[in-house]
């Protein structure tokens, strides 16, 4: 993010107050005049990573776009849980289509909105892992390559937590889902498979591509406040721990978003024109395994029958992101 | 202006005309040469306001349009065959969101095996996704139909396939007559959409609705092609009194009074069907013709009063629904249940077999005299099928059908690889 030179005077912690930044510096969640645009009262689970994620980024993009925003949703659990009429959430213009499709419905009402003269009004697409990664990523690239002027948002939970926790193409290696059981001699989801759709967006060569996580949420209004200060096709995918899919604690959704950056399991960066363009470091490094054992997903890797060889290759692949991105300080990569 | 121009080409100006402000091109072939000329028109400048979009798949062609229609912006798109199929996902969604999309069906035959050639089996496998479907009989009726589909579809809300035979007329040449924009201005208001995406009035669309909203939601699908019935027709009126032509409206008949038998069909087939009943009729046969231009929302009660004075009706349909006969022709006889005529079903044409006229006389001469079965396939080689059902029987692995029919046949030159 603009990294401001802030003082932290009150505690030694790595948090710091609005209280000790210029009015315009701070986040739109503390703004009292934010837009709400996902409304309380929605049926997300207790501890939903992916329901904080959305009002971060929504309210951020309504801030940068001046309340002139109109979102297409895929399927989903972000859709379900927000929407069933006549309960909506939504407080901005929303469209919900098909489970594939959102890239390209927004890619339409973006035409739509050129072809009026409403330059002011600006789009952005939203859907979880699923939608994006596996059954809306024809569209998805579509919108890329043709560098529509829509910023996608993935919420990446990495799984069908709406249909009851089954694998995707961004579930990671080893883990436990309804689809990838943790029997047999490799339990869990197998190593060598899913997609890297951050990467892949870049070789699109779009203008904008970032990644954030629920842990650090003004970076991650910073990331949806630059995305919209820009034209084109722009995607960002933020890391949102479910508690139901992951079999965690509602508490520790932060914790384990922490977690993934902290280990290097979910490198924070983002890349202009497929350029990466900065990282996230890694403030205090940990094994995978303080990532791992608080979710019950990975629970069969340790304990009476634990697999410690799987393990040290799930630490190998966050030992690879830390040194693909530099994500350690200087000096220590 | 008269013109002697592809039907294509005089489709793609008559949707130019229409104003459309969003365009969705995929590639499919017979439609391509519409969403051609429509790109080069507005890359000229020519159409102007108006975003022409190249999309990866006609499924993000059918979403592009639901994202554009939602927004308020008038949305075209076309397809056919596999294009069709692999939007129709999308093709239920506009429908049930209520989108006036318009959208050109050049219809093409579903593989397998692959064929480009014309039949109605794409859009009619759509007949129950909400959308109306008018079918062209000519380029002229091609060109009117899509004016009037935009009124249509605008006017209820709803979405509207507007089919024309692959190939038989979007490729031919012939003359047509394109309005003048004075007059398309003159028929055609500005979209004025029901719901629209708009920051300054928030909605939500296309939300989850359980089963205590469910069936009124689709039942007002329906009321909405009900509504259709009455609209078509005056929709046509309106047209003849701006444009000076007959063109749309349910159903059209030809040389039915007194007829005693009837011949139904849909599309450009009507046109041979129109010279052999002119050459039986001559002979002094009872033979008349009904054409379906609205097969949905299908005109159960003009059909039904078209035929109710004849002794028999055969439909004629270059669509297949597999075991059990004809699409079409379950449709009319859903029309006149209970009056006691006597109905046949000839399917023919499919994947583009030619309809020869001479198959038609007789055809139509075995219906007069009742003695066809109660479905009939028109020129059906029974060798060739009689052949592949014996080789089944004898050979466990009998190999590819398609290829074996055209060895059968003597189509390819050797004899059949299997058996």
């Amino acid at each position: 993010m603009s990294f401001q030179p802030v003082k932290f005077y009150q505690t030694g912690t790595l948090t710091v107050g609005n209280r000790l930044l210029a009015q315009d510096e701070r986040s739109v969640q503390a703004n009292q005049m934010r837009s709400n645009s996902i409304n309380s009262g929605h049926r997300a689970c207790q501890g939903c990573g992916e329901a904080l994620g959305a009002r971060y980024a929504i309210d951020a993009a309504m801030a940068e776009s001046n309340g002139q925003l109109i979102a297409a949703n895929a399927t989903g659990c972000l859709e379900v849980f927000s929407t069933p009429y006549p309960e909506s959430s939504w407080q901005l213009p929303w469209i919900h289509s098909l489970f594939g499709n959102a890239p390209a419905v927004a890619t339409g009402i973006a035409a739509a909105m050129k072809v009026k003269g409403r330059n002011d009004v600006r789009v952005v697409a939203q859907g979880g892992d699923g939608g994006t990664t596996d059954i809306g990523f024809g569209c998805l690239s579509g919108m890329f390559e043709r560098n529509d002027d829509v910023l996608y948002i993935c919420y990446d939970n990495q799984g069908y937590m709406n249909t009851g926790v089954q694998r995707s193409s961004a579930t990671p290696p080893a883990a436990r889902t309804a689809t990838t059981m943790p029997v047999g001699p490799e339990p869990g989801n197998v190593f060598g498979q899913g997609k890297n759709v951050p990467e892949i967006a870049m070789a699109h060569n779009i203008p904008y591509v970032a990644t954030a996580t629920v842990a650090d949420l003004r970076d991650l209004e910073y990331k949806v406040r630059k995305a919209m200060q820009m034209r084109g096709a722009r995607y960002i995918q933020i890391f949102v721990p479910c508690p139901l899919g992951w079999g965690a604690a509602s508490h520790d959704t932060i914790r384990l978003a922490r977690l993934a950056k902290e280990t290097g399991m979910f490198p924070v960066f983002e890349a202009e024109h497929g350029e990466v363009t900065s990282v996230l470091k890694i403030r205090n490094k940990v094994a995978v395994e303080e990532y791992l054992k608080p979710q019950k997903r990975f629970a069969h890797l340790f304990g009476k029958h634990a697999h410690p060889e799987t393990v040290a290759r799930l630490q190998a692949i966050a030992d690879r992101n830390i040194r693909k991105y530099k994500l350690l300080p200087e000096g220590e990569n | 202006m008269l013109k002697q121009t592809e039907g294509s080409k005089a489709v793609a100006e008559a949707i130019a005309l229409c104003r459309p402000e969003v365009i969705c091109a995929y590639p499919i072939s017979p439609q391509t040469h519409i969403v051609e000329a429509l790109g080069e028109m507005v890359k000229a400048g020519e159409l102007t306001p108006c975003e022409f979009i190249n999309v990866e798949s006609e499924f993000a062609a059918m979403s592009v349009a639901i994202g554009s229609s939602a927004a308020g912006a008038r949305s075209y798109t076309a397809t056919a065959s596999q294009g069709l199929l692999f939007m129709v996902e999308a093709v239920y969604n506009a429908a049930g969101l209520g989108l006036p999309i318009v959208m050109t069906v050049a219809n093409r035959a579903i593989g397998a095996p692959i064929n480009i050639w014309n039949d109605h089996s794409d859009s009619l496998s759509q007949r129950d996704s909400g959308w109306m479907q008018l079918f062209a009989e000519t380029n002229q009726e091609a060109v009117d139909l899509h004016i009037q589909a935009f009124r249509l579809a605008e006017e209820l809300s709803m979405p509207i396939m507007v089919c024309m035979d692959g190939f038989i007329l979007t490729h031919a040449f012939e003359r047509v007559d394109i309005p003048s924009q004075e007059q398309v201005d003159a028929y055609l208001p500005p979209f004025e959409p029901r719901q629209v995406l708009d920051p300054a009035e928030p909605m939500s669309i296309g939300a989850m609705v359980g089963p205590e909203a469910f069936m009124e939601v689709k039942y007002l699908a329906h009321a909405k092609q009900m509504q259709a019935i009455e609209l078509i027709p005056k929709l046509a009126d309106e047209f003849k009194n701006i444009f000076g032509r007959d063109s749309g409206g349910l159903i059209r008949t030809y040389q039915i009074e007194y007829a005693e038998t009837v011949v139904i069909a849909m599309g450009s087939i009507l046109g041979t069907i129109k010279d052999v009943v002119d050459e039986m009729r001559a002979e002094g046969h009872k033979i008349g013709v009904l054409g379906i231009i609205s097969f949905r929302p299908f005109p159960l009660e003009q059909v039904r009063a078209a035929l109710i004075k004849s002794k028999r009706f055969i439909v004629l349909e270059k669509s297949l629904a597999v075991g059990m006969g004809g699409i079409v022709a379950t449709n009319v006889r859903m029309a006149v249940t209970g009056s006691g005529l006597r109905g046949f079903t000839a399917i023919a044409g499919l994947g583009g077999r030619a309809i020869p006229k001479s198959s038609l006389h007789k055809l139509f001469r075995q219906a007069e005299q009742e003695e066809l079965e109660p479905v009939t396939f028109v020129d059906l080689d029974w060798a060739a099928v009689n052949k592949q059902l014996e080789r089944e029987k004898q050979t466990r692995r009998s190999g590819p059908i398609a290829e074996n029919m055209l060895h059968d046949k003597g189509i390819v030159g050797v004899s059949a690889k299997f058996g």
